[in-house]
């Protein structure tokens, strides 16, 4: 008797079990099939702003070389570094770039510290600024990583890897401001610690003395005019990479 | 006065101290007799004039950040190693001369070894010469590990044969170059991104000229790491020597 009762239990249970799963599988099939619910409209986002990182390059007691003055002294690249740094940053801030700088005093930055706060920032631009008495106008380095594709966890050392294209891009807009503004220039292609482990279109920009005709390249560290041509310069070819950027 | 006691003394002990003088340098004497009978000093090997052959020669030029090709004609060596340290001390020695279109301080001597390994892929055991700043090594003595590694190397050392070992890599494989370069070129390198690239890459593209099996080339500074060559430059990794070869 208890082993009949037993049976009809279980077998009530299953049938249970089976109407269950059945109700689950049709509400299922209902959901897939109903149409779709219209979304909210959303108030329209502000733009994110536009960061640029600039790096002015050495410091502390890192002087990098020293660029003669006509007074036979020397100024350190440091110095100079910083000066146009501080320079270009009034220049993009008044133009609504949001700037951020690896260092804003004479201090000590090694070059993991400055891909760090460039990485951090997540920008869309990142110069590294130099100055050297070799050459003329303004040489432009992209990283000389080979271009490779996006990888989740980048290696330190190859970050820019994934965005050497997009440094290279950059290379041309600022190379072509600076062509407007009567500058020479040389494009190429260097090892730079701080730049190869960036994660975002960068570039080195060596300011080298002006030696074009009725210039003195003695006086083109200590000459304001000749630095802001270089700021403004930069200045509008950021303006101008802001624009394509933000171009569909 | 001194009591007469102390005189003989004292006269006793300077007896002595030149007794033991002419001992000693007696016994040094014969010493050196000992060791001279020993060696055969008698010239075995006359001395060979290398034939002169002509070298490619990729010159730096500051002025429009290029390397332009140059033939010279000098006596070369027939051992690889000792062939690419004196095409490079030729490269060198033009930089050195007054009115180089790249003008770098230094010379031929600022090129201290040069080491041909087989290239990474090839070695059995790597030498780790990568990433002076973290988990590979800051400042390890390098040089000791390339000359416990196999290899054709050369070394400047005024009145001896270079030493050579057998090369295990395959005759016609990848070979990786390290160039050790003195201190004092370091030292003296005009600081800068393109001066600096320039210099690397010269010598990278003149030893992928003249030695085609060369495909990579590493740089030592005085048998030690070095994290850049003159503040800019990285020094840590690798060069594709093919980069910098003219293109055919």
């Amino acid at each position: 008797m208890n082993l009949l009762k037993d049976s009809q239990t279980s077998r009530t249970k299953s049938l249970r079990r089976l109407l269950a799963a059945f109700l689950l599988a049709a509400a299922a099939t209902l959901a897939a099939q109903a149409p779709p619910v219209p979304a909210v409209p959303q108030p329209p986002l502000a733009p994110p702003r536009f960061i640029v990182v600039l790096d002015a390059a050495h410091g502390g007691d890192d002087p990098g070389g020293s660029l003669t003055n006509p007074d036979g002294g020397g100024q350190p690249e440091k110095a100079f570094t910083l000066a146009l740094s501080v320079r270009l940053r009034s220049l993009l801030a008044a133009r609504g770039f949001q700037v951020i700088t690896t260092r804003e005093s004479d201090a000590a930055v090694d070059s993991d510290r400055r891909a760090e706060i460039a990485n951090r920032a997540n920008a869309q631009a990142c110069l590294s600024l130099h100055a050297a008495e070799t050459g003329s106008g303004v040489h432009l380095f992209a990283s000389s990583l080979s271009p490779a594709a996006p990888t989740r966890i980048p290696a330190w050392k190859t970050a820019q890897a994934a965005w050497v294209t997009r440094s290279l891009a950059l290379a041309g807009v600022v190379n072509s401001a600076l062509l407007q503004a009567g500058l020479p220039v040389t494009l190429g292609r260097a090892t730079l610690p701080a730049v190869d482990s960036m994660t975002c279109p960068a570039l080195a920009v060596e300011v080298a003395p002006d030696r074009s005709a009725g210039s003195n390249p003695a006086d083109s560290f200590i000459d304001p005019a000749y630095q802001a041509r270089i700021a403004e310069a930069l200045a509008t070819a950021l303006l101008e990479w802001k624009s394509e950027a933000r171009q569909p | 006065m001194i009591p007469r006691y102390q005189a003989v003394l004292f006269a006793i002990l300077l007896a002595a101290s030149v007794i033991m003088g002419v001992v000693l340098w007696q016994l040094r004497e014969r010493a050196h007799q000992r060791l001279l009978q020993g060696h055969d000093s008698a010239p075995t090997q006359a001395p060979q004039v290398a034939p002169a052959e002509q070298a490619t020669l990729l010159v730096a030029s500051d002025p429009d950040n290029s390397l332009l090709t140059q033939l010279q004609t000098l006596p070369l060596p027939q051992d690889p190693g000792s062939r690419a340290r004196v095409i490079l001390g030729k490269l060198l020695d033009l930089y050195a001369a007054p009115g180089a279109a790249h003008p770098v301080p230094g010379g031929g001597a600022s090129i201290a070894q040069v080491f041909l390994l087989p290239a990474p892929e090839l070695l059995s055991n790597p030498v780790i010469l990568s990433d002076p700043s973290g988990a590979e090594g800051r400042g390890k003595p390098a040089l000791s590990e390339v000359e416990r590694g196999p290899a054709v190397s050369s070394r400047r050392t005024p009145g001896t044969r270079a030493p050579l070992t057998p090369n295990p890599a395959p005759p016609n494989g990848p070979l990786l170059a390290v160039v050790n370069l003195t201190g004092s070129f370091v030292a003296s390198h005009p600081s800068g991104l393109e001066a600096e690239n320039l210099t690397l890459q010269s010598i990278c593209g003149t030893l992928h000229a003249n030695l085609p099996r060369v495909t990579q080339v590493r740089f030592l500074v005085d048998g030690q790491q070095r994290a850049t060559l003159a503040g800019h430059a990285d020094l840590t990794r690798a060069y594709l020597a093919a980069d910098a070869a003219p293109q055919p």
